[in-house]
């Protein structure tokens, strides 16, 4: 299965913009098994872009660069493609759709994933006992489950609803963005607890912050700075605390006089 | 634009024998009128009361035998009772054909007629309507039972079909009216020139819920005429799932002190289809209460279109008045027109209206891809889902979840085989929903 030496993700020299405007700027990372990543750096660095763009947003275009995941041009996939291949995207702001209730949500999402395997949709009663399943793991309340979905939820409980929609749909890759979120530390606590307890030797996270608090929950193997569209820096869990105690600048600084002295 | 009523005068003067009752005025006033193009084209008028070759009953099959609403059909222009319908109505209710009630009961029927709204169409009713329904509530009498009207084009010629329904509730009485128009033979195209006229006694309550389930080659010309004395409510929907060529208007008059008014419409249109709208909600006394919603979902080359107006005399101080009509064009070659307009004469007054056309929100639809859920079925879910408010607003139990259920089959794509589990009519089911929850 995993034709390139057991990594799960592997994106080489991704390039993406919007409306004409370059965000990503050859990216390179690679992800295995197991691992937990964490993706920093200052604002406007392209963190959430490049979330979107792996997760397939069409607002974005690929305009260089390729992504194998487990082996399978990822590029080539539809968003939902992507998702039923094992990747998984936590959003930082989660969408309201008014209307659409959780439970229907749910079961069209697990159903087609069923589908695109081939296998039969799950019935009423299976179906209902999988939900109550999974929302003990996340402990998300029963009448959120009621409700349309992420519809007049607060923070912590929209926090809470991805990370039981992950539980749910048991991805390969999962990808958190919590870029400026601000999240209060109980929706940190949320968010942290449900991926440790849903973290295995087969499947991977990559955690994007601005902050190194939510690393304190989740332990990273390998922490990366992306500045201007490019990871700039690769290192421990060490790097993570050095940001949080210097800042970005001086990251920024040695970037910048770099170019300065290339031009 | 347009065609004379030259050709429809014309008829009534050669089967004048045929058309009983003093229908001068219609004729006078037709004389020099404009009919738009729809009466152009050539139906034919079973105006001998010719019995059509009609299977109601095929389209039949599962609902009928246990429906818990009282029900009845209208097969073309004809009145047709179900089994025991009577049996179902408590006492002094009538629910009936009208023409039999201008013979029975002409005192009940005759004040509540006259329109004299100045509109070619209604005066085209007058001019050749032949039957329809007549339902009554007496006084202080409220309904439990919902009533149901199916409306049925089947015959075997293209057909023109003249239909009218004549509501009367009295002071304190309440009912609940579902109405389904409905294609038997879609091969032949129909014309259905409909007038619905309600007459809401003090403190009478209404709600009518009028579903279009009509094949593509049906045209429905459909006015609703409503007044209001004080302290009634009526509490209307207006649903196109599907059909050729729709248009709708819909006039309220809040006479009396503390009427309310809640008129809500929803279309959804694909292929060439046209659906239009046209409100006129006036507020004539003090306290009056109106609220509008009417929202479209256009796809393919369909045409929607709202022409909303509210108006508000002098008299009608401390009115209130709401109006939103929410559009989605569903593909690039989708049209919308709006038109909303108020007219206030009176200082002492909330009013506002609103209207917008967009797309379907890329940020949802790209979540719920993002969960595995596949592009059609995620936009089907979000056009039923910007549905859902006008749904909500049916106060038929049963009722609502069979529309959820419509809805999301027209979305799909699916609503044209109608039924094909069972083979019956999509009609039928709403009947055979509501049993569970009146039986």
């Amino acid at each position: 299965m995993n034709g390139n030496d057991g990594i799960l993700l592997d994106v080489r020299g991704l390039r993406a913009s919007i409306e004409g405007k370059e965000i990503l700027k050859g990216i390179d990372l690679q992800v295995r098994p197991g691992e937990v990543h964490a993706i920093m750096g200052p604002n406007g660095s392209g963190k959430s872009t490049l979330s979107e763009v792996l997760a397939g947003d069409p607002a974005f275009t690929v305009t260089a660069g390729q992504v194998s995941f487990h082996g399978i041009d990822l590029l080539a996939l539809s968003p939902e493609d992507r998702s039923h291949e094992g990747l998984f995207l936590s959003f930082q702001y989660p969408v309201e759709i008014p209307g659409v209730s959780m439970v229907n949500f749910m079961r069209a999402a697990i159903n087609a994933k069923r589908k695109y395997f081939g296998e039969p949709a799950l019935s009423a009663a299976d179906f209902l006992k999988l939900m109550r399943r999974k929302r003990e793991v996340v402990e998300l309340d029963n009448k959120l489950a009621s409700r349309s979905v992420n519809e007049g939820f607060s923070g912590g409980e929209k926090k809470r609803n991805e990370i039981f929609q992950m539980a749910v749909l048991e991805p390969r890759l999962s990808i958190l963005d919590e870029t400026d979120s601000g999240l209060d530390i109980d929706a940190l606590r949320v968010v942290a607890g449900g991926v440790n307890k849903l973290k295995t030797e087969s499947n991977a996270t990559i955690v994007i912050t601005h902050y190194q608090r939510l690393l304190d929950y989740i332990k990273p193997d390998f922490v990366h700075v992306l500045y201007k569209g490019r990871i700039v820096r690769t290192g421990g869990p060490e790097l993570a605390l050095e940001l949080e105690e210097r800042g970005y600048d001086w990251i920024k600084n040695e970037i910048d006089g770099k170019e300065g002295q290339q031009q | 634009m347009g065609c004379s009523a030259k050709q429809y005068t014309d008829i009534y003067d050669a089967n004048q024998a045929l058309l009983s009752g003093d229908r001068s005025a219609a004729r006078q006033a037709l004389a020099s009128a404009e009919l738009d193009d729809a009466f152009a084209a050539d139906y034919g008028l079973n105006l001998n009361r010719v019995a059509l070759p009609v299977n109601v009953a095929d389209s039949f099959r599962c609902g009928v035998p246990t429906v818990s609403t009282a029900m009845a059909l209208v097969v073309n222009d004809t009145f047709a009772p179900t089994a025991r319908l009577d049996e179902r109505l408590p006492q002094g209710v009538r629910f009936m054909s009208l023409g039999d009630a201008m013979r029975e009961c002409p005192q009940l029927v005759t004040p509540h007629l006259h329109v004299a709204d100045g509109d070619p169409l209604t005066q085209l009713n007058d001019l050749l309507v032949q039957d329809g329904v007549f339902i009554y509530i007496p006084r202080g009498v409220r309904l439990q039972r919902p009533l149901q009207l199916v409306n049925i084009f089947s015959a075997p010629i293209d057909l023109m079909a003249v239909r009218r329904v004549v509501i009367v509730v009295e002071e304190g009485a309440e009912g609940k009216l579902l109405v389904c128009d409905h294609t038997q033979d879609r091969s032949r195209r129909y014309l259905g020139l409909q007038l619905v006229q309600i007459s809401l006694a003090d403190g009478a309550a209404f709600q009518l819920h009028d579903i279009e389930e009509s094949s593509p080659l049906t045209t429905r010309r459909y006015s609703l005429r409503c007044r209001l004395a004080a302290h009634s409510s009526l509490r209307l929907s207006v649903s196109t799932l599907s059909g050729g060529d729709t248009a709708n208007d819909i006039r309220i008059d809040l006479d009396g002190d503390g009427a309310e008014a809640v008129v809500n419409g929803m279309a959804i249109t694909d292929g060439t289809q046209r659906a239009s709208n046209a409100t006129t909600v006036c507020h004539h006394g003090e306290h009056t209460h109106s609220d509008q919603l009417f929202k479209y979902v256009a796809d393919g080359e369909s045409h929607g279109e709202f022409r909303g107006s509210i108006v508000v005399d002098e008299s009608a101080r401390f009115t209130e008045a709401y109006q939103t009509n929410r559009n989605i064009l569903a593909s690039d070659t989708a049209r919308m027109h709006t038109e909303p307009t108020l007219e206030i004469y009176c200082d002492e007054v909330k009013c506002s209206h609103g209207a917008a056309t967009g797309q379907l929100d890329p940020q949802a639809l790209f979540y719920m891809r993002t969960r595995g859920i596949p592009e059609d079925t995620a936009r089907h879910m979000l056009m039923e889902a910007f549905m859902a408010d006008v749904i909500d607003s049916i106060g038929i139990e049963g009722l609502r979840e069979r529309m959820r259920m419509l809805v999301e089959r027209r979305f799909s794509g699916i609503a044209d085989a109608r039924c094909a589990d069972c083979g019956a009519s999509t009609t039928t089911c709403v009947s055979s929903t509501l049993d569970k929850n009146y039986d």
